[in-house]
């Protein structure tokens, strides 16, 4: 397949982000990925098998989700492997072309709900293109913010289940304790602990709560001791090593042709990241790096997430102290909803609010797509408006579609213990891979 | 901050020059770049750009159901949207699809992320990819009839399916 794929690794590592200092070279003189010392010793003979069919799945405790994995085993080995999806399908894209643009913000929680606010902010971004209008500056940075807050506790629960699941549970409850830091924050900001809804489109649903600044900079001092005992656990483990080193190898030019984005991609080598590529909501002011990998195996999967929650809590240092003063919605009746004590008593304020909960907000006849760097990788929103209230068309471009697509590709040739090493380290989220 | 519509401006030139009349229209709204194609050349144009223009990220195929929509050249529409990460640079290339004939060249032997997403497109909408490996409906059941996205079918409403279904065709799928 590759000779047919003329982009080079070099052609996809252009953009120059500097690497952070994790590199997977580090551990080439540790283990020997292709180490093959099992039956050293062993004389055994061969026994005449026959191929054997198995399902893993739908409902495995080890997948995370629901799908479906069915295998022809050849004694350990997976000689083939067919994935079926779409246990999870609810037909978002059916359900919101009969709601208005901004009733579909809750859905989006529910596509990946590890971290919801982030598919808010991706879905709100691009209707506020749409409809052409610039947020205020305290906005942005909140976003930003919770972005970040939202990254580094996806990555905790895709880095901690995986490590569960190849057999250490320790590291899970160290990552918990952290992250349930984290989604106090996110409690008392949104007053929900999963399906936040926190964006509106224009603006945000309230203003920070007192105090917020100064818990965000004190949860954040719990992570990176959550990070450094998960690290000393695992990084220099043998037997972690042995689980995920030289699993599930994915070179660059297939993963890219397999449509992957985000930290999959990443550990592959590309340093593609769109918060560096296309800075939105003044990425570019703030001094973080793009950690990537360099075998693109189970393993740089798991440590390129572990150093982006690094480089995540760099980017919250910076932003907490620099979140402007402000009005945090725009100014347009024609999108925001008045204050609640001016509806109570004032007569266009009162029209104000019926007509916009009636007919909604209407972007202009157009389609556009928007993209945005959520944990798993690219997020994006394909929106058709024909004028009305409701969109046209709205296709989700699920970052984990795609990796979930090259399952197969992974798992045939492995072990069969292997599928859960290389499944929880593609982070597949049910609701966002089947909508 | 890079002049994408300098580039996109380059690149549908370069589109014309080489597909002349193929090239239908050009929609550039929102800063967005969308060439609409005749959907004979549709696997030339994409070709051409992974090839000579670097666009090896194939991130998504959305399939539209036009009927509602107050003008449209056929009811169907696809649009392959294209992503270069050299060149750090996006185009959608759309083709229009009539109802009774919806035969569109499968883009698998391009990009490997084409296979579920056709999949996908073709069970929403009904689409035959010409030359798909394994076109087996995705996120349905198998036993689902109809096409889910499509205008007309309705909002609420459920099928019963219960059967339990055969993998051996994406079993014997090529890796």
């Amino acid at each position: 397949m590759s000779d047919k794929h003329s982009s080079k690794l070099e052609d996809s590592t252009l953009h120059g982000a500097a690497r952070a200092p994790y590199s997977s070279a580090d551990f080439d003189n540790d283990v020997d990925p292709k180490r093959d010392d099992f039956d050293e010793g062993l004389d055994l003979p061969d026994i005449n098998t026959t191929p054997m069919y198995v399902n893993i799945g739908p409902s495995h405790p080890a997948t995370h989700g629901t799908f479906r994995i069915y295998a022809r085993l050849e004694g350990e080995l997976i000689e083939k492997a067919g994935v079926d999806v779409g246990y999870l399908h609810r037909g978002f894209e059916k359900i919101v072309e009969h709601k208005q643009y901004g009733q579909v913000i809750p859905y989006t929680d529910r596509l990946n709900y590890c971290s919801g606010l982030s598919n808010n902010v991706g879905f709100c971004k691009a209707v506020e293109r749409m409809l052409g209008i610039e947020i205020t500056p305290r906005t942005m940075m909140i976003r930003l913010i919770i972005m970040e807050i939202q990254r580094i506790m996806d990555h905790m629960i895709c880095v901690g289940t995986t490590i569960v699941d190849v057999g250490a549970l320790t590291n899970f409850w160290y990552f918990y304790n952290a992250r349930d830091k984290l989604n106090e924050l996110l409690e008392a900001l949104t007053g929900a602990r999963l399906t936040y809804t926190y964006t509106r489109i224009g603006g945000l649903a309230w203003d920070l709560p007192p105090g917020w600044k100064e818990n965000v900079k004190a949860a954040i001092k719990e992570v990176p001791a959550a990070i450094a005992d998960v690290r000393g656990l695992v990084e220099k483990n043998r037997i972690f090593q042995d689980r995920t080193r030289g699993v599930g190898v994915i070179s660059a030019e297939d993963a890219i042709s397999f449509g992957w984005t985000g930290p999959c991609l990443r550990s592959t080598g590309a340093d593609l990241d769109l918060r560096k590529v296309r800075p939105y909501y003044g990425y570019e002011q703030f001094d973080f790096d793009i950690p990537v990998g360099a075998n693109g195996d189970a393993f740089d999967r798991l440590m390129v997430r572990i150093a982006e929650m690094e480089e995540s809590l760099r980017i919250i240092h910076q932003a907490i102290d620099r979140v402007p003063d402000g009005p945090i919605n725009i100014d347009d009746k024609r999108i925001m909803l008045p204050p609640k004590e001016k509806v109570h008593t004032s007569m266009e304020a009162l029209i104000n609010h019926f007509k916009l909960i009636i007919e909604g907000v209407q972007p202009p006849p157009g389609r556009i797509y928007d993209a945005t760097e959520t944990p798993n990788g690219e997020l994006g929103f394909y929106i058709i408006s024909d004028g009305g209230s409701h969109p046209y068309r709205i296709k989700v471009r699920p970052p984990c579609f795609y990796t979930m697509n090259a399952l197969k590709f992974l798992i045939e040739g492995g072990m069969v213990a292997d599928i859960v090493a290389i499944l929880g380290g593609l982070n597949v989220v049910a609701g966002e891979l089947d909508r | 901050m890079k002049n994408d519509s300098a580039r996109h401006d380059a690149l549908v030139q370069n589109l014309r020059d080489r597909f002349a009349s193929a090239i239908l229209d050009v929609d550039r709204s929102f800063g967005d770049c969308a060439v609409t194609v005749e959907r004979k050349v549709i696997h030339d144009v994409l070709a051409y750009l992974r090839n000579e223009h670097r666009f090896n990220l194939l991130l998504d195929i959305a399939g539209v159901d036009c009927a509602n929509l107050p003008s449209f050249r056929e009811r169907f529409e696809l649009s392959y949207n294209l992503y270069s990460i050299p060149e750090d640079l996006r185009v959608r290339i759309e083709i229009a699809v009539p109802e009774l004939d919806m035969d569109v060249p499968t883009a698998t032997d391009l990009w490997k992320s084409a296979n579920w997403a056709e999949r996908e497109t073709f069970e929403m909408f009904g689409f035959n990819f010409v030359g798909h490996p394994c076109l087996k409906r995705l996120l349905t059941h198998h036993e689902f009839v109809g096409h889910p996205l499509r205008k007309d079918y309705p909002l609420m409403g459920g099928q019963w399916c219960t059967a339990t279904s055969d993998m051996t065709e994406e079993l014997n799928e090529p890796r």
